[in-house]
């Protein structure tokens, strides 16, 4: 009994971590460089879709299914969905700051209709299975199984906050934080905004498709439902309670947010009446909208840049108000 | 090509362009793109839905359909109770989101946020109260009329046409023709200058909040009498809107219909040469090209 308990705990920590992976590449997007991405999910899909096609062996009755291995499915889903990220970015990020929120929000909306309606590639509504799954020869040992599939994933998370710490701490990580703190004193001092801005939307938006990747492949089966608007919901919510601008803070926020996300849907389950189930949870959603807001308008400067002294020694300074 | 796509395209087009009025008067004057624009319309249709759902319990003549429209006066009265209670839902959420938000003066990306956060709350509580089963006005059947040229539509298409066409008119004299509508423009041109210059800026944003929520209210409604009343029936329409929005010129009432009008054509064209399932990429398709060629838009000014 006790060993079930341990294999869902890991189970449950595993799903919890590729959840981090994403939150860290929303991180990069907008805790570093302000990018407002409402599009998370079709990120995620392009690199869980790009993955499977990859690594499962050949299907007769959709494209492709090439039998690489799982580690090129994970790179191949990160470069795709980078691609997608570095698309958009080049087209927006030149214009208005929210015509990048806009596009995202297309893409998102494009991409869920492109896994629904291209059948013959992604395999419709139906998604695609029997997708290879890490360690999946000790499939057999529900203990052993989980506990590697957590370690592998542990440790990918642990390499990607390392890289992000060390990115941050770069001179790359420092003209960010310039750009974020005074845009025109950075351009003064010759850095072109646009170009750092683009590249910063690129990496998060791969790291997006990595987590995507990463998921399809512990998970074993995908569908367009995995996808929709709530993902990203749900990884705004997780960046901003972990506190965003802070690598490790969107590692607990994910952490503590799918938690509580897993607990109240279990206690909804349990305790409403079937009927009602759809209601309560478009109230949970209720809630956690409404708590955005909160925390917008409770800790409004916090929210950019909490874990920065710059931003701490502005605030003291009367807000100038910037178109 | 069948000829009917455009009676369908205009009718899209004209409930896409009076939601886009409200998202290009929201955008140059408040100065953000409003993700909370689409939950309006969807308020207003559930508003008129309740109103007129109340109006027939009291009388059963009220719910007899008028002529040959498949609704009885329940649902113009409604419709009218449901145009104010919107509009003062709209100035409820300023009053405790945007306004505040705005009176601390940030970035715009929080008021963008904070509108993201809001329409998922708006959306998710109409689920939570009328659940997430489609509803609507009546249950009556119409029969579509030969209009000649081998169109045919139903006199409630026709009527929404009509009603779409005198909201617009109204509008842009309000905007070209009134005190208030100088003022709007000149809010939107500079709204500290506006300020130093007598306009009451506050007014201002109160009028913009409640156009664009009259607008969105009779456009939802007209989306919930030719089609159905659904929870995410403004979300699906939000990036039509935008599209429109961004197609006319950020700020452009007329320029706001006419890209609405085109986004409805282009969608119906692609329903008839692609397939239906394609529908909703259009307007990313319109809105991609628009920001690469032409980013102010049809009739934008330049940035």
């Amino acid at each position: 009994m006790s060993l079930d308990l341990i294999a869902y705990a890991a189970f449950f920590l595993t799903m919890a971590l590729t959840y981090a992976i994403m939150c860290l590449g929303l991180n990069v997007q907008w805790g570093q460089t302000g990018l407002f991405n409402v599009g998370i999910a079709a990120f995620v899909a392009i690199g869980a879709y790009v993955s499977a096609l990859l690594t499962t062996p050949d299907a007769a009755d959709r494209v492709g299914g090439f039998d690489l291995p799982i580690a090129v499915g994970w790179i191949g889903g990160a470069l795709v969905a980078g691609l997608a990220a570095w698309l958009v970015g080049a087209l927006t990020i030149r214009l208005r700051s929210d015509y990048l929120a806009i596009a995202t929000f297309g893409v998102a909306v494009t991409v869920q209709l492109c896994v629904l309606n291209l059948q013959p590639l992604t395999g419709g509504a139906f998604g695609i299975g029997f997708i290879p799954r890490p360690f999946g020869d000790l499939a057999g040992d529900p203990l052993a199984f989980g506990l590697s599939n957590l370690a592998l994933m542990t440790a990918v998370v642990l390499a990607l906050y390392l890289a992000l710490q060390h990115l941050a701490k770069s001179p790359w990580g420092r003209v960010l934080r310039a750009i974020r703190e005074d845009e025109t004193a950075a351009q003064a001092l010759g850095k072109r905004p646009i170009r750092f801005r683009l590249q910063a939307f690129t990496i998060g938006g791969a790291i997006m498709g990595l987590a995507g990747a990463a998921q399809g492949q512990f998970i074993g089966f995908i569908a367009p439902d995995n996808y929709l608007p709530i993902l990203t919901f749900q990884v705004w919510a997780m960046l901003i309670v972990g506190g965003s601008g802070n690598n490790r803070g969107a590692i607990l926020g994910a952490v503590l947010v799918w938690g509580l996300w897993a607990l109240s849907a279990a206690a909804v389950s349990a305790f409403v009446l079937p009927e009602q189930q759809a209601r309560a949870a478009a109230l949970q959603i209720v809630m956690i909208g409404v708590g955005l807001c909160l925390i917008l308008l409770v800790r409004p400067r916090g929210i950019l840049g909490a874990s920065n002294a710059l931003a701490s020694l502005t605030r003291k300074r009367t807000p100038k108000s910037k178109e | 090509m069948n000829p009917q796509f455009l009676m369908d395209g205009l009718i899209a087009g004209a409930m896409i362009g009076l939601g886009a009025i409200g998202v290009t008067l929201t955008y140059s004057i408040l100065r953000f793109a409003n993700f909370a624009h689409g939950e309006l319309l969807a308020w207003g249709a559930y508003l008129a839905l309740a109103v007129s759902g109340a109006l027939g319990l009291f009388s059963t003549t009220l719910t007899r359909p008028i002529g040959l429209f498949s609704f009885g006066w329940s649902l113009p009265l409604a419709a009218i109770i449901a145009i104010v209670l919107t509009g003062l839902l709209a100035l409820a959420v300023d009053g405790m989101l945007f306004g505040r938000l705005r009176a601390r003066g940030g970035a715009v990306i929080i008021l963008v946020m904070a509108s993201f956060g809001a329409s998922l709350a708006l959306r998710s509580l109409l689920e939570f109260i009328f659940t997430s089963k489609p509803a609507y006005y009546t249950k009556a059947l119409q029969i579509a009329v030969q209009i000649g040229g081998g169109l045919r539509a139903t006199p409630d298409q026709l009527l929404s046409l009509g009603v779409a066409l005198a909201a617009v008119i109204a509008i842009h004299l309000m905007m070209t023709r009134t005190d208030i509508g100088r003022s709007m423009r000149a809010v939107s041109e500079n709204s500290a200058l506006a300020g130093i210059a007598g306009v009451d800026v506050r007014k201002v944003i109160r009028v913009v909040w409640f156009v664009g929520a009259a607008l969105a209210c009779i456009a939802g409604i007209m989306t919930g009498l030719l089609v159905q009343i659904r929870p995410y029936l403004g979300h699906d329409l939000l990036l039509p809107l935008f599209a429109a929005a961004i197609l006319g010129g950020i700020g452009s009432v007329p320029g706001a219909m006419i890209a609405g009008l085109i986004v409805g054509l282009s969608e119906a064209a692609a329903v008839q040469l692609v397939g239906a399932e394609w529908r909703a990429a259009v307007s990313f398709v319109i809105l991609v090209a628009v920001l690469l060629l032409r980013p102010r838009g049809l009739f934008g000014r330049a940035a």
